[in-house]
């Protein structure tokens, strides 16, 4: 059984966040992480591993060559095999490129029966949470969004859904793909053994010419180009300032009042 | 500093660092004031490698290197000086000498139980009237034909209360010189805490170091089967001093990340920390206590790091020796925490002698570090011995 992991290398956002003059982020200039939602889905699909040694967790993402650092950190964690999806012609892409071009690289990775695959729910960064659904549509796999439980049943899943206003519990046959919530589990750290063989285990990286012949990969659905959005203007928010504390209820009447605001 | 750190050693670094914010810290003040062993700290550890860091995957270590060893004590040690000496026990002083020592079917029996942290170690050298001194050791191990029989007790027993397997250091016999002085035969043995007649007696309460489990260790007729003699007969004594170098660098890195947290606490403290409207940090007395102290304590590190890059060679085959190195790290780097806890606890003020903050505790870890495995002087005499042979 294979579980195929989409992952994504996000800034820090509890450190300091930069924006570059032409409005989009230095990434360059702020420390990286492992988006929080993806981590969990890397540390569901170990879970799966640890309860049967048959699984294969492959963990895939897409970036510039030095997202490797994180691929090797997840094989630390204990994941198997690594893809990094890196090309020029991948630069730019907005969520639907980007889904297009996952989705092409899952296919080329093998998703078949009985295989599960994994992303975050959102990254932390675009805060979209749409690559997940998209992949989905487009390797025409059932998808289950927001799990806060999965549960393998035979060829099926049992997943448990985490909404504003309750729970709800589907189930769906394998392969399927499943977006997961941060709150799904706790991820583990790297083992010391694990590190120092993260960088014996397999990563390949697929390239423009690794994916090109996939139908889904064609010059106006990949990169800047196969963007349907563009990035029209970033900025920091201006920082809040501290609260005043009031005494009661009739004092803040009375500092609302003086603002005419009531 | 650069020292040519692998991927994989920055890697481990960056885990041990995760693992000591996310998991030791928040546990440092409570095991201390309770005087708590951290258990779940060292099941936490185990399950990452870390209790078997530098030992080959075939005796189930983690198949990493001896510097990753001293940087798991180092980083712990910034949070937690009793998390660091946990590990550098259990490591250096009880699986060390079994992997350098031990037979195949010793290694074979106790490594992976020691690397995977099913099994914690410790090592029982002095006496209440031994330590340094070989020739004052009062416990006996007597030779009973099928079996040893050991009488004798050990104090100052680092991690005795949670130990499964001790080394035990103990006369076997008198041996006579050509001018025929008599002198005491010693060997060293393994003692598994469940052996007939072997039990772990008073609790030591402490300056420092609080939730470490240091313990008295008592044999009565205590029985061992033949094949726990660990060496070879009466080279106990060369085998517990080598043992005792790799320890040293174990208790140099814990020294070391005893300053270094202190330090990080404190430059952390004076930037928020105000007086005369301005931040403490601003004021030149400040200034130059930090920046000596960061020079004392790069200077430790590098001493540090190179008694384990020393290690790493001999285990590679190198027969250079690093009682020297070991002795110089441990010397330089326990004096720098003493010193740097103390002055950092300063410029803390009233704040840094309450128990709110780190710092009290952090001074009261450092002085220990001055005294196990070889006190200052000892050290010296290791050097000097050397500078003067």
């Amino acid at each position: 059984m294979k579980v195929v992991v989409c992952v994504k290398q996000v800034p820090d956002t509890s450190g300091k966040v930069a924006v570059n003059a032409n409005g989009t982020l230095d990434r360059a200039s702020m420390a990286t992480i492992t988006n929080p939602d993806d981590l969990a889905a890397v540390e569901c699909a170990l879970q799966m591993k640890d309860a049967n040694s048959d699984v294969e967790v492959v963990v895939v993402t897409m970036g510039p060559p030095p997202a490797e650092g994180m691929l090797r950190e997840l094989l630390a964690r204990g994941a198997d095999k690594a893809v990094l999806v890196s090309a020029r012609e991948f630069g730019g892409s907005d969520t639907f490129a980007t889904s297009q071009i996952l989705a092409a690289a899952v296919n080329k990775v093998g998703v078949g029966k009985g295989d599960i695959v994994l992303c975050g729910r959102q990254a932390i960064d675009g805060d979209t949470a749409q690559v997940g659904p998209q992949i989905a549509e487009k390797l025409n796999l059932p998808q289950i969004t927001y799990a806060a439980d999965i549960k393998l049943e035979g060829d099926s899943v049992v997943v448990k859904r985490m909404l504003e206003d309750g729970y709800m519990t589907l189930k769906a046959q394998t392969p399927c793909l499943i977006t997961c919530l941060k709150e799904l589990n706790e991820p583990r750290y790297m083992s010391v053994s694990g590190i120092f063989e993260c960088y014996s285990k397999p990563m390949e990286v697929y390239d423009y010419e690794a994916l090109k012949d996939d139908p889904l990969i064609e010059k106006d659905t990949i990169g800047l180009l196969g963007s349907p959005t563009n990035v029209y203007k970033s900025f920091t928010p201006p920082q809040k300032g501290a609260g005043t504390m009031v005494e009661d209820a009739a004092a803040l009447v009375g500092i609302l009042n003086a603002k005419h605001l009531i | 500093m650069d020292f040519n750190l692998s991927k994989e050693q920055l890697m481990v670094q960056k885990m041990y660092q995760e693992f000591a914010q996310n998991e030791v810290k928040p546990l440092a003040a409570e095991v201390d004031e309770e005087e708590r062993f951290p258990q779940e700290t060292v099941k936490k550890m185990a399950k990452l490698g870390m209790m078997g860091i530098y030992f080959p995957k075939e005796f189930g270590g983690a198949g990493a290197d001896v510097l990753s060893y001293v940087m798991a004590v180092e980083e712990m040690s910034k949070v937690c000086g009793t998390t660091g000496v946990i590990i550098s026990a259990h490591t250096s002083l009880c699986a060390a000498p079994i992997f350098e020592n031990g037979t195949p079917e010793q290694k074979a029996k106790y490594l992976p139980k020691l690397c995977s942290g099913e099994w914690l170690g410790a090592f029982g050298l002095t006496e209440p009237g031994a330590g340094t001194d070989a020739q004052g050791q009062q416990t006996w191990a007597i030779d009973e034909g099928d079996h040893w029989r050991l009488n004798g007790s050990k104090i100052f027993i680092t991690n005795a209360g949670y130990a499964d397997v001790f080394i035990i250091i103990a006369v076997t016999g008198w041996i006579t010189d050509k001018r025929g002085r008599k002198s005491k035969e010693i060997s060293a043995f393994i003692v598994e805490r469940t052996d007939p007649g072997f039990k772990v007696g008073k609790h030591e309460k402490k300056m420092g170091i609080r939730g470490s489990s240091t313990c008295e260790l008592i044999m009565e007729d205590c029985i061992i089967p033949k094949d726990r003699l660990l060496g070879v007969k009466g080279k106990g004594f060369p085998l517990a001093m080598k043992t005792l170098d790799g320890g040293r660098i174990g208790i140099a890195a814990q020294a070391l990340g005893i300053a270094e947290g202190a330090l990080e606490e404190t430059v952390a403290y004076v930037k928020e920390r105000k007086q005369f409207g301005r931040s403490i940090a601003a004021f030149q007395n400040t200034q130059f206590e930090l920046a000596e102290m960061k020079a004392r304590v790069d200077a430790a590190k590098y001493l540090v790091y190179k008694a384990a890059l020393k290690k790493q060679a001999v285990m590679d085959g190198s027969k250079e020796r690093y009682s020297v190195d070991a002795a110089e790290a441990k010397l330089i780097a326990s004096r720098t925490a003493s010193d740097v806890t103390r002055r950092c606890l300063q410029l803390f003020g009233g704040y840094g002698y309450t128990r709110d903050y780190p710092l009290e505790r952090m001074m009261r870890d450092a002085k220990i570090t001055e005294i196990y495995e070889g006190t200052s002087e000892v050290q010296m005499m290791v050097i000097s011995g050397d500078l003067l042979k």
